[in-house]
């Protein structure tokens, strides 16, 4: 199935932060649109009659789709779906899209949103609009838990991460993906999670807390820095 | 390179690297290291694993089961075992014959009464665990130490039930035991430092990775694992992802090998849900508590893999619906 589609860009997007294909293959006008970027209001305000394309596709963060398109009585869906392409923190953004539907969500609006993103090369999955989509609602709590047991001495972090790399045969245990990718980005996610849906396992883990905290203090030392060398010396 | 037959050639060097590193550790003296005979009770599928790496190690290794039917199947399967590691070169047909000959099956429990460290394998019951333990600590010298593959009960519980809780460490190996190296070395509140010591040093000589943790229910990896898997099957039963699509996202976001509902499939409904009552028995934290759908499923007979069906569908070893 091929589809033709163009792109809608504007501000920052957490998905597409350089060059891809799927951006250097859109055309000028198509049947379905993919708007990425945080400003997604205005992006929609553009586009104007949303209706007359086969799929309006959202690019999200953490928030849900129906912040933009409204919800009634569990019964809500059209043309219009949500995306993300999962990233973890500092790591580049991986080949997933979580592709987000509503209940009443058009099939042949998924099926051609599907098909743009596979042509692309992507892995697509489909879910419902829930905080945390797919990974993120699943990985958390996990991470959440390893966080805390390391300050319950539950193990050393070099032993929780061997367990689960060897246990389970995954690539990175929770400490050090954590670690590397940037603890202060897990507060971020949570802390949206949290608030989303007011479940404790998502809110954050206290080392968590104390990489924002310090992220937020390294940040305001450097801009008084840089504020105090901008001022003119007698 | 796995160490094989510590008590000859290459396998002595081997024996006085992990002596050695052994002292070097724990600062204690020669003769806390004298485990050459092993003996593992029970020979399901965790207790052959384990039979089978001490063997391959070459540990004298004695299976004890009640059931001579169960030693038999073991037995079976574990020579299946070495010829395929044999067939893929990964040991010569004499490091297999060798393990082969160092390991005999037993369903006289008096047999274990030579072991320096009997391992326990049998079904995951305090009751079940003490009964052995009680009559094992009849049979056996006052220095061999005791060892519980347990996954979610508590070591100190277990030892308790043990007359010499001094001289009993947690060793949960993973499944399949045979081909996964880690092993979670957990000490009871009573279990003596030598003990541990002991213990670690030998787990290192069979050639496994151990790792400390605290006598925690579901010791580190069922903590994580079955809270998880939980989390995973509530949002299959909400209807927010479809299993295939959410072992895709897992799979492709995180580089897993095997996306969460294949592995509970390939573990079984079952087994999930008797860990997984174990664990929230321990714990009581919301995650640990096993999902309505696993209940459910398996009264319909949705077991996973072993009975054709489970999140989903199998003909054979081919898959459907993923």
């Amino acid at each position: 199935m091929t589809v033709d589609y163009s792109m809608l860009s504007l501000g920052d997007s957490a998905s597409f932060p350089e060059s891809h294909a799927l951006l250097d293959n859109a055309r000028r006008r198509g049947e379905v649109v993919i708007v990425t970027g945080n400003r997604t209001e205005e992006a929609l305000e553009r586009l104007g009659d949303t209706g007359r394309y086969k799929a309006v596709v959202i690019e999200l963060g953490t928030q849900c789709l129906g912040v933009y398109t409204g919800e009634a009585r569990g019964e809500e869906g059209s043309n219009l779906l949500g995306f993300a392409r999962f990233r973890l923190g500092d790591d580049p953004p991986t080949n997933l899209i979580e592709l987000v539907r509503q209940p009443a969500t058009r099939p042949a609006a998924i099926d051609a949103a599907r098909a743009v993103f596979e042509s692309a090369g992507f892995k697509v999955a489909l879910c419902k609009d829930v905080p945390g989509r797919i990974v993120d609602r699943l990985v958390r709590p996990y991470y959440n838990a390893a966080l805390r047991r390391l300050d319950e001495s539950l193990a050393s972090a070099s032993d929780l991460d061997t367990t689960l790399k060897l246990g389970l045969g995954y690539p990175e245990g929770p400490i050090g993906l954590l670690e590397r990718s940037g603890l202060h980005h897990h507060y971020d996610v949570t802390q949206a999670l949290y608030e989303a849906s007011g479940d404790t396992a998502y809110a954050p883990a206290r080392r968590a807390q104390v990489a924002k905290r310090r992220t937020l203090a390294a940040a305001r030392t450097q801009e008084w820095t840089e504020r105090k060398l901008d001022q003119p010396t007698d | 390179m796995l160490p094989s037959a510590l008590r000859e050639g290459s396998g002595a060097r081997e024996r006085n690297r992990v002596t050695s590193e052994f002292f070097a550790l724990f600062g204690t003296t020669e003769h806390s290291f004298m485990i050459q005979t092993i003996g593992v009770a029970g020979s399901g599928t965790m207790g052959a694993g384990i039979a089978i790496v001490a063997a391959r190690a070459g540990f004298r290794t004695i299976v004890y089961d009640t059931a001579q039917a169960a030693l038999e199947r073991a037995r079976n399967q574990t020579e299946a075992f070495f010829a395929r590691s044999v067939e893929r070169k990964r040991l010569t047909r004499e490091q297999a014959d060798r393990a082969l000959a160092v390991l005999q099956g037993t369903t006289d429990i008096d047999a274990l009464a030579q072991c320096d460290i009997v391992i326990e394998a049998v079904f995951e019951d305090l009751k079940v665990k003490h009964a052995l333990l009680g009559k094992l600590d009849r049979v056996c010298p006052p220095s061999t130490l005791f060892a519980s593959n347990t996954s979610t009960l508590s070591i100190t519980e277990i030892a308790a039930g043990s007359g010499r809780d001094e001289r009993v460490v947690g060793m949960h190996f993973c499944l399949p035991a045979q081909l996964m190296r880690l092993v979670e070395m957990s000490p009871g509140l009573r279990t003596s430092e030598e003990t541990f010591a002991t213990a670690w040093a030998f787990c290192q000589a069979l050639g496994q990775v151990p790792v400390k943790t605290k006598d925690n229910p579901g010791f580190i990896l069922n903590y994580f694992l079955i809270p998880f898997n939980n989390d995973v099957i509530r949002m299959v039963e909400a209807g927010l992802a479809e299993p295939a699509d959410i072992d895709l996202a897992i799979k492709t976001a995180l580089g897993y090998a095997m996306g969460p509902l294949e592995l509970l499939d390939l573990v079984g409904l079952d087994t999930h849900l008797l860990v997984a009552e174990a664990l929230y028995a321990g714990t009581h934290e919301p995650r640990a508590a096993v999902p309505a759908l696993v209940r459910r499923m398996i009264a319909a007979g949705h077991l996973g893999r072993k009975s054709g069906q489970g999140f989903y569908k199998y003909s054979g070893s081919a898959m459907f619906g993923a």
